[in-house]
């Protein structure tokens, strides 16, 4: 069997126009450069000095720091990867990587699309659309369905049984989401969230699904070629704040084998039902009381907390993604696919822990990590690295990988302490704090885990206001909305 | 054997796309290098007022140097004369720029044209868009920097004007 690396470097693809910034343009330009293949980094004004610009063989300014102007614009990232001679284009996660238009724009323009096509982009993010698919390829769906006016939503929730939850089809990132207890509570907020949901996304549209009170959120990878599809595999994500996800882990603790292998297996129905092509992860909300699953959203795309995966997988999922869009078959079939031990990732992010972690931008006047065996960091920082106001306030991701889930506890704990981040705030303390806390230990926990812990034992060290709790446990809902 | 700058452009498509990081050709009357732009290699080692094929910045990759800040490659590059008192004209925009209305048409701007704050220097065309870029400066044109076809970049420099 060729390795991931030779197949990945052979076919069209010669030199890609990284789309991105940040630590996954630096993971994908390692990946290329290890490759023999060129990279060129799309930048805007803001990034014109980043790790990235540096590492990659070439930089093109495409704009100025607002994301609007520069990330988010389609027709200048083709014309620059039209302009550099790239044959493809890498879109990472966040910004276009999930627009169907910009996938589209590379299909009518001859460059290759690294990741799914646009017709599969836009199944997957149309919320109904991909429930449908979900029913047809027999993944469960949490009770419920599209309404169109309050009568109707009314009815649908007596059917299913409050509490409801009011979602938007185009939605994302918990915007136009709203919870509803009683039908009084649904009468008042049903135009509420769908005229947030018409300004969040240009469409109204809403639907009435159940509510799980205590959800865990568990994704699985998987990695297709358009025909064939496998998994690589299960992560927990449960440690969410605001429906942004802070703590990932692979595999997903204690669950018990029979729903491991029906979520995987339900996982590669619903691919295989798309004929998806490339990476993506379908993630499910795990309903801890009543033992069941239930499909949320697929992301079409590779994700943040990737690396968990590649570290008990022994795979480079970027290669693997690479492989595919050189136009290769699936080179691993499931039974070569070999998962051992266990790795935890934290997100550091550059905000204030003392003001409602509001994002804390600026310039780093020292960052040094340890480098210890079985830590892996992904990051954009070194000392005098500038963390631009623009942009999202994740500055590096850390991972340790053990022989069990303990140890890899252990030792993400220890390099922690370890990392120093000078110059600008971040949430590490906080990170210490919640893998230290029992329930963090034992593991399985739901997603109001992090909010609970905030509201207790943490609330005298990360300030929480005890005014305002958090409406809702950050669950089922599309906690990536923005990558 | 004379050369045109469309020999050029396609030699340097040539080494752009294969995996040699020089080319070195010597004919009648030309002799001519280029060097892929590496972490390494600076700025093409060729005195700008001979290079103005060579140091066109695209499509030989060239990295943006940690050390300039604001610079895209062809910012990089000295001033033509070092003279600080020259104003620039930067590309508001990435994209393809053209120098002359259409092909085969009068350029826009030459050396030693007198452009204001609204005349037309050029062309940027974005997925088929054709964008007008005025001078924003009033002054004689000393330097044209890029040549038709170019990929520029946002805030490149395209030409610099000695102020009116």
């Amino acid at each position: 069997m060729k390795t991931a690396d030779q197949l990945a470097a052979d076919g069209p693809i010669r030199r890609v126009l990284v789309a991105n910034r940040g630590e996954i343009a630096v993971r994908i330009i390692r990946t290329l450069k290890r490759l023999g293949i060129e990279s060129v980094l799309a930048v805007s004004a803001a990034d014109r000095n980043s790790m990235g610009a540096r590492l990659a063989d070439r930089a093109v300014c495409i704009g100025p720091a607002r994301a609007t102007d520069s990330y988010l614009r389609i027709g200048t990232l083709i014309e620059a990867a039209r302009g550099v001679g790239a044959q493809a284009i890498h879109p990472g996660y966040g910004f276009l990587s999930e627009r169907e238009e910009f996938a589209a724009a590379c299909e009518e323009n001859g460059l290759i699309f690294i990741g799914p096509t646009s017709a599969q982009i836009e199944r997957v993010g149309n919320k109904l659309e991909a429930r449908r698919c979900a029913e047809q390829a027999e993944v469960p769906i949490a009770p419920g369905g599209q309404v169109d006016n309050l009568p109707a939503a009314l009815e649908m929730a007596e059917q299913i049984g409050y509490p409801v939850l009011i979602k938007a089809v185009g939605g994302g990132g918990g915007r136009g989401l709203k919870r509803a207890n009683t039908p009084a509570e649904l009468s008042a907020l049903f135009d509420l969230a769908s005229s947030e949901a018409l300004a969040a996304f240009g469409d109204g549209r809403v639907y009435v699904e159940c509510f799980v009170t205590q959800g865990r959120h568990v994704e699985v990878q998987i990695l297709g070629d358009g025909e064939s599809v496998i998994h690589l595999g299960d992560r927990d994500c449960s440690v969410q704040r605001r429906y942004q996800k802070l703590v990932e882990e692979a595999p997903a603790p204690n669950l018990t084998d029979s729903m491991r292998r029906d979520l995987h297996a339900a996982a590669v129905r619903f691919s295989k039902h798309i004929a998806y092509r490339s990476l993506g992860t379908i993630e499910f909300l795990v309903d801890v009381a009543r033992q069941r699953f239930y499909f949320l959203e697929m992301n079409a795309r590779i994700q943040v907390e990737h690396p968990v995966t590649e570290q008990i997988s022994g795979l480079d999922l970027v290669a693997e993604q690479m492989v595919v869009a050189q136009g290769h078959p699936l080179r691993l079939k499931q039974t070569d696919v070999r998962l051992t031990g266990h790795a935890i990732e934290c997100r550091i992010n550059a905000e204030d822990p003392t003001h409602d972690f509001r994002p804390a931008p600026g310039r780093l006047t020292a960052a040094h990590f340890p480098a210890w065996p079985d830590l892996r960091v992904d990051t954009h920082m070194e000392d005098g690295a500038m963390i631009p106001p623009y942009y999202d306030s994740m500055i590096a991701k850390v991972i340790a990988t053990g022989s069990d889930r303990e140890h890899a506890r252990r030792l993400l704990e220890s390099a922690l302490a370890d990392v120093r981040i000078e110059g600008v705030l971040t949430n590490i303390a906080l990170h210490r704090a919640v893998l230290a806390t029992p329930e963090f230990i034992q593991g399985g926990f739901d997603t109001g885990f992090l909010g609970r812990f905030l509201a207790g034992s943490g609330a005298a060290v990360f300030g929480q206001p005890a005014t305002q709790p958090e409406t809702l446990p950050a669950t089922q809902t599309a906690s990536e909305g923005q990558r | 054997m004379s050369f045109s700058h469309e020999d050029v452009q396609r030699l340097l498509q040539l080494l752009d796309s294969s995996h040699f990081d020089e080319l070195h050709l010597e004919a009648e009357g030309i002799k001519l290098s280029l060097r892929r732009g590496g972490a390494t290699a600076g700025p093409a080692p060729v005195a700008p007022s001979s290079a103005r094929v060579a140091s066109a910045p695209a499509p030989i990759p060239q990295p943006v140097t940690s050390s300039a800040p604001a610079a895209s490659p062809v910012a990089a590059a000295p001033p033509a004369s070092g003279d600080t008192s020259l104003l620039e004209v930067r590309a508001p925009m990435l994209g393809t720029y053209y120098g002359a209305p259409k092909p085969g048409a009068a350029p826009f701007v030459t050396v030693g044209g007198h452009v204001n704050a609204d005349s037309a220097v050029g062309i940027i065309e974005v997925m088929k868009l054709m964008n007008s870029i005025s001078a924003g400066v009033d002054g004689v044109v000393v330097e044209v920097l890029v040549r038709d076809g170019d990929l520029v970049e946002f805030e490149q420099v395209l030409m610099r004007v000695r102020p009116a």
